[in-house]
C-alpha cells in the first residue's frame, strides 16, 4: 500500500479493526510486529522524518493550563521550526483552524470541538509534506466539518499528503482520491473511488416481512437491514422487479424503490459483509 | 532550546499555573511563621528553678526540636514528590497529552529526563526556599544555626529527588494513583527498615542491622534523612550520643556518624540506574 504525496487517502475501518493502531506504527508511537513501511522515504521509526510531519491524534488533548498560542508554540519548538518563523506560523494555524480570536484564552476554557482545531493547528505548523488526521472532525459541528473538509482540499492543493482515518464516510466520499478498508488488521479492498464504487444499489422502504421473509431475500445479495428500509448493496437494476415480485409475495408492502449508485457507506458494509462470511 | 529542557521548562510552567508552587509557599510561610513564634517561646519560657533557660539548653531543644520539624519538612517533600511523580507520565500517556509531542522529533529519554529535570527544579527551590526560612526564623528567634546548613539542604533535597525518581519510574507504567501510593508506602517502608537496622545496631545483632543497610540500598531516602540529622547534630550532642554506646543508635531522630562515602557512591548510581529504568521502561512501552 502507497500513499502518493499530495493525495488524500481515506482509511477506513469499523471499530477496532487497527486504523489508530496503523497510524501510530507508522508515526514510530507504536513497535510493528512484524512488516516494515516507510515515511517519506526513511523507514518508519526516522527522529528526523518526523519533523515534516503533522498529526492530530484521535485521542486529542493539550495543556490546559496554557493558552492555544503557547501550545502551538511548544509545537514550534519540538518540531522544531526556526524561530524567526513561529510567529507567521502561528498566526496561519490559527487563522485556518478559526482560533485567532481566542489564541491567548486558555486551553481549559476550549470546547472539545475548540480543541480538536487547535490540535489540527498543532498539526499544520510548519507546512508539513505529510500530515495524519484520525477522526479529525468527530468532535466538530457540520461548519467545523466543512471547515476540515477545506483545509484538506487546500492541504492536498500545495502538495501535502493527507492520511485520513475517519468513520464518516460521506466526509471521505467527498475528500479522498483514494481509500483503503481495513478490518482486523489486514487491508480488504484499496483503490481510487471509480475502482470502489462500481456497482449500484437498490433502496426499498416495506412494510409487513418478519425477519424470516427477509432472510430469504439473501439471493439478492448483501442487505443493509434498518427495519422497513432496506438497502440491497450491491444490486443492478436489471432485478428490481424480481426483488419487488419477491417480496411482494413474502406478504412485504412495498412503498418505495430508489436505484442509486452504490455510495461508500453501501460499498464498506458490502465489504465487511464478505469478509464476515468469508 | 532541546526538547529536554522544553519539557523541563513545561513541568516548572505546569506546577506555576496549577498554583502548586504558590500553595507550598504559603504554606511554608505558615509553618516557619508558626516555628519562629514557638522556638522564640523557648528562650522565654521558665525552667523549675522559676529562671529563663540557659543558652546552652536553648541550644540542646531547639536542635532537637529543629530535627523534628525538618523532618515534616521532608514528608512534606517526599509526599509531594511522590504526588506529583506518580502521574507525570501516566497521566499524559492516558489523556492522549503525549501523543501529539511524541509525533514530533522528540526522544522517548527526552520526554523522561525532562519531566525528571522539571520536578527536579522544584524539589530544589523547595528545599533551598524552605531550608533557608526555616533556619533563618530559626536564628533570629534563638541564636541557633544548625552545624552544617547546606548538607542539611542538600540531604533532605536528594531525599526529595529519590522520591521523585522512583515514582517517575513507577509513572511509566502505572497509572498515577498507584504509583504514587506505592512511592510513598515505600518511602515509609525504608524509613521502618532503617528504624529495624538501628535496632539491630543497637543489640548488635548484624543480621537485623543488615535489614536497614539493604533497605538503605533499595530506597536510600532514611539513609539520607540520616544525613540530613546529623548535619542538625551539635558537637555536644554527638558526644553524648557516642557516650551512650550502641544503644544511642536506635533512634530514627538521631545520627552518630555522617552517611559513609560508600553510601553516597551508591546514591549517586542509583540516580542513575533509576534514570535508565524509567527510560528503557518508556521506550518499551505501547502507547
Amino acid at each position: 500500500m502507497t500513499v502518493p504525496r499530495g493525495e488524500v487517502f481515506g482509511f477506513l475501518g469499523p471499530n477496532g479493526a487497527g486504523k489508530t493502531t496503523a497510524v501510530k506504527v507508522l508515526l514510530g508511537l507504536l513497535a510493528p510486529s512484524s512488516g516494515e513501511g516507510w515515511l517519506l522515504g526513511q523507514p518508519i521509526g526516522d527522529l528526523s522524518t518526523r519533523r515534516r510531519i503533522g498529526y492530530l491524534p484521535e485521542l486529542f488533548r493539550y495543556q490546559t493550563w496554557l493558552s492555544a498560542r503557547e501550545v502551538l508554540s511548544v509545537h514550534c519548538e519540538l518540531a522544531p521550526l526556526p524561530r524567526a518563523k513561529w510567529k507567521a506560523a502561528i498566526a496561519e494555524s490559527l487563522d485556518t483552524v478559526g482560533l485567532t480570536e481566542r489564541a491567548d484564552d486558555r486551553v481549559g476554557t476550549f470546547s472539545k470541538g475548540m480543541q480538536q482545531r487547535l490540535g489540527l493547528g498543532a498539526a499544520l505548523l510548519g507546512a508539513p509534506e505529510l500530515v495524519f488526521l484520525d477522526e479529525p472532525t468527530s468532535a466538530l459541528d457540520p461548519v467545523g466539518r466543512h471547515d476540515v473538509r477545506q483545509v484538506i482540499r487546500e492541504l492536498a492543493d500545495r502538495g501535502t499528503a493527507v492520511f485520513l482515518n475517519s468513520h464518516l464516510l460521506s466526509e471521505v466520499e467527498q475528500v479522498c482520491d483514494r481509500v483503503a478498508v481495513v478490518d482486523h488488521g489486514r487491508v480488504i479492498a484499496s483503490g481510487t473511488m471509480d475502482d470502489l464504487l462500481t456497482g449500484s444499489a437498490v433502496y426499498l422502504r416495506v412494510a409487513g416481512l418478519s425477519d424470516e421473509a427477509k432472510s430469504q431475500l439473501t439471493s439478492f445479495g448483501p442487505v443493509d437491514d434498518e427495519g422497513e428500509r432496506l438497502t440491497f448493496t450491491k444490486l443492478g437494476q436489471d432485478r428490481i422487479p424480481e426483488l419487488v415480485a419477491q417480496v411482494v409475495a413474502l406478504g412485504g408492502r412495498v412503498y418505495e424503490v430508489i436505484p442509486r449508485h452504490q455510495t461508500l457507506e453501501d460499498r464498506f458494509l458490502q465489504l465487511l459483509g464478505e469478509e464476515e462470511s468469508a | 532550546m532541546p526538547a529536554v529542557l522544553v519539557i523541563a521548562r513545561l513541568t516548572v510552567q505546569e506546577a506555576s499555573r496549577r498554583r502548586l508552587l504558590a500553595a507550598l509557599v504559603i504554606l511554608t510561610l505558615i509553618v516557619v511563621g508558626f516555628s519562629a513564634w514557638g522556638f522564640n517561646k523557648i528562650t522565654t519560657v521558665t525552667g523549675s528553678s522559676g529562671q529563663p533557660l540557659q543558652a546552652q539548653q536553648v541550644q540542646l531543644i531547639t536542635s532537637q526540636l529543629l530535627i523534628v520539624i525538618t523532618f515534616m519538612y521532608s514528608g512534606v517533600l517526599a509526599l509531594s514528590a511522590a504526588v506529583v511523580a506518580g502521574p507525570l507520565i501516566s497521566s499524559e500517556v492516558e489523556s492522549g497529552l503525549l501523543l501529539s509531542m511524541l509525533a514530533r522529533p522528540v526522544r522517548r529519554s527526552e520526554v523522561v529526563i525532562g519531566k525528571w529535570l522539571g520536578l527536579a527544579i522544584l524539589i530544589a527551590i523547595y528545599a533551598g526556599g524552605s531550608a533557608f526560612l526555616e533556619m533563618a526564623a530559626v536564628d533570629w528567634a534563638t541564636g541557633y544555626v544548625p552545624p552544617h546548613p547546606i548538607e542539611l539542604t542538600l540531604y533532605v533535597g536528594a531525599e526529595g529527588l529519590a522520591l521523585l525518581s522512583l515514582g517517575l519510574v513507577l509513572s511509566t507504567r502505572l497509572s498515577g494513583i498507584t504509583g504514587g501510593v506505592i512511592a510513598l508506602v515505600a518511602w515509609l517502608m525504608g524509613w521502618i527498615g532503617g528504624v529495624v537496622g538501628d535496632i539491630g545496631s543497637a543489640l548488635q545483632n548484624q543480621s537485623v542491622a543488615d535489614i536497614g543497610i539493604v533497605s538503605h540500598l533499595i530506597l536510600p531516602t532514611d539513609g539520607l534523612w540520616r544525613g540530613a540529622v546529623y548535619a542538625m547534630e551539635p558537637d555536644a550532642v554527638l558526644a553524648a550520643l557516642r557516650a551512650a554506646g550502641t544503644v544511642a543508635r536506635a533512634n530514627p531522630f538521631t545520627a552518630v556518624d555522617p552517611p559513609p562515602t560508600a553510601f553516597l557512591t551508591w546514591v549517586v548510581v542509583w540516580f542513575a540506574l533509576m534514570l535508565a529504568l524509567a527510560i528503557w521502561s518508556f521506550r518499551t512501552r505501547e502507547i
